[in-house]
């Protein structure tokens, strides 16, 4: 026998970031702007998705989403009132969403008419499954992940998940309508988030009052007439 | 939690690998992962048993290289070693977003025990390097 040393050097997740490479071209040709959204389970990406959904139609824009879950069909369901149109993901018991479940769900989704074609929207949005570890080392091919934390989760959770901020493009804080009752001290999590993803956009919500939607709305405006 | 997925990934790649040498045997397989790489060590060491069981690769060791963090500054136009509760340059304090190094998650290399009448390739380096 020899014993023989083969370098190999490929990405572990080479097939799921491949299948992305190909998911953000076919994005970025349908001139669809893709947001990937993760957050810890109960921050309020559902509310918060359900409250952009809906001013963007009122806005005229053609918005729609694909809402990632262990088990249940309740986040659809409740993203639908906004009147987009939504396609459920069931994990089943798969802490994540990958590049193969986002390809497979865009095809047959009858909002995307026979052909599947991204190009009837401007926006997608993509609700990761709650979790702030695992969904960071899959890559949708979203052009823009957006890592969402609430007034209640107390201002160092940018710390203690720094892989998730790390590689986020945006940061809400959610549910500012609850500060007060919270003590949540403001500064410290703007700076938090900033020593872990110096210069991100931080956008303070409250999707309860609406308070802050407008600054985050005119960023997608902005980011989307950019992408095209 | 996700080190099941990562570890089910590893096997297919190293098994897809090695089939180009027949009747080769893995001893080990070498990763390098990288300290925002949301893998905890122990837990995939945990999944590897668990995945390569009852496969051609059972009883391949796992050998993880951790990566530190490391960013460039442009003021300083240094790469520096930091930790992952502050992007900061060690040097001059400023944060600094430029990231090079510290996301890998990759198989560096394996060892494999070829029979000696194989004829295989000497060198079959694969360049596929992300990031």
């Amino acid at each position: 026998m020899t014993t023989r040393i083969v370098e190999l050097r490929k990405g572990i997740l080479k097939k799921n970031d491949e299948l992305a490479a190909l998911l953000r071209q076919r994005y970025e040709d349908a001139g669809v702007l893709v947001l990937n959204l993760v957050s810890s389970p109960g921050t309020g990406k559902t509310t918060f998705l359900e409250r952009t959904l809906r001013e963007l139609l009122a806005r005229g824009a053609r918005a729609a989403a694909l809402v990632g879950d262990l088990e249940t069909d309740n986040d659809a369901r409740r993203l639908a009132a906004s009147g987009a149109p939504v396609r459920q993901i069931n994990t089943h018991g798969i802490c994540h969403l990958d590049a193969e479940m986002i390809a497979k769900h865009l095809e047959g989704w009858d909002a995307l008419g026979p052909n599947s074609d991204l190009a009837v929207l401007d926006y997608l949005f993509i609700e990761n499954v709650g979790n702030l570890v695992c969904p960071s080392s899959y890559d949708l091919g979203e052009r823009i992940r957006v890592a969402l934390l609430s007034v209640t989760e107390g201002e160092d959770k940018p710390l203690k998940y720094p892989t998730l901020f790390n590689s986020a493009d945006a940061a809400i804080i959610t549910k500012i309508d609850l500060a007060a009752a919270c003590d949540f001290n403001r500064d410290l999590a703007v700076k938090n988030i900033n020593e872990i993803r110096p210069g991100i956009r931080i956008f303070e919500v409250s999707a309860k009052t609406g308070a802050g939607m407008d600054a985050w709305l005119n960023f997608l405006g902005e980011t989307r007439s950019k992408t095209k | 939690m996700h080190e099941l997925s990562i570890a089910a990934s590893i096997v297919e790649s190293v098994t897809e690998s090695a089939a180009a040498y027949p009747g080769s045997q893995v001893r080990e397989v070498r990763l390098r992962i990288g300290a925002l790489s949301a893998v905890v060590e122990d837990s995939l060491q945990f999944c590897w048993g668990v995945s390569t069981e009852g496969t051609p690769l059972a009883g391949a060791k796992l050998v993880i290289r951790a990566m530190p963090v490391v960013v460039h500054c442009e003021a300083c136009n240094a790469d520096s070693e930091i930790g992952v509760q502050s992007f900061r340059c060690p040097r001059c304090n400023a944060l600094t977003a430029d990231l090079r190094q510290g996301r890998e998650l990759e198989i560096e290399s394996i060892e494999i025990d070829t029979p000696d009448e194989v004829g295989v390739p000497t060198a079959l380096v694969q360049t596929e390097e992300k990031q």
